[in-house]
């Protein structure tokens, strides 16, 4: 699979970044003239990724958060969201639908749901005390 | 950037909320509905999501917040007019809406 083309973003996990990584997303995928839904699904995906690492990884501190976004031959976006912040001990628990460590009355713990419903693909590696990486994978089906 | 305009009549409040709803979005808009929830203690509360142009499940933990939040003080809460991209987010949570 070639790579057309790449960019990669680093910034500090404070809330008001979620916003800017969704649009600095949607900036780089201008190239692939995407439909709007498509275009609000990835959005969505990052948007919950993003979250994760403010709410989750850093949750005492603001540490950074990396966002990779590489576009493949075939209309193939794999967007790469990392932190270098607490890691996740259990992968498959916090995978789990309406499980959240965060605050329950105020977090739907859908995190995770939502980035599976609304890609093709989702990756997640972590190591406890070392950080947490996940990968999104999406076709884009070119327009009629 | 969300907003949130407050429209109340009798027993009842609207947030007619607006913008893009995201986990930094929703922790200013629940302080500012809580405090007209507690300050008016309608019966119901109505969230009319038709201004909103982005949400991601950080929309559906303000809803189910807010919900718990009426529902101790007596009251109740739906939800109208979500558009297309906000539907979607709702039929995930199982939220239901008008």
């Amino acid at each position: 699979m070639k790579m057309q083309n790449q960019v990669k973003i680093t910034f500090a996990s404070r809330s008001v970044n979620e916003g800017f990584a969704r649009a600095a997303l949607a900036a780089f995928l201008v190239q692939l003239d995407p439909t709007v839904p498509q275009l609000a699904d990835l959005k969505t995906a990052v948007s919950e990724a993003v979250t994760n690492c403010i709410v989750h990884a850093y949750p005492d501190a603001i540490g950074p958060v990396t966002m990779t976004a590489a576009l493949y031959e075939g209309g193939i976006v794999r967007i790469t969201i990392s932190d270098r912040g607490v890691g996740i001990p259990d992968i498959a628990k916090a995978m789990e639908p309406m499980y959240t460590t965060g605050d329950p009355s105020e977090r739907a713990g859908l995190g995770f749901a939502v980035m599976q419903s609304f890609m093709d693909k989702v990756r997640v590696s972590s190591t406890p005390g070392r950080g947490t990486r996940v990968t999104l994978t999406k076709r884009l089906e070119a327009r009629d | 950037m969300a907003k949130v305009c407050f429209v109340p009549g009798s027993g009842t409040l609207a947030a007619y909320l607006s913008g893009e709803i995201d986990h930094h979005a929703a922790q200013s808009l629940r302080c500012e509905i809580d405090a007209q929830i507690d300050a008016r203690l309608p019966e119901l509360l109505t969230l009319d999501f038709s201004g909103v142009t982005f949400m991601d499940s950080s929309g559906v933990g303000l809803i189910l917040g807010r919900s718990r939040h009426i529902a101790a003080l007596g009251g109740r809460l739906t939800v109208q007019n979500p558009p297309a991209a906000v539907r979607r987010m709702l039929d995930l949570a199982r939220v239901t809406y008008a």
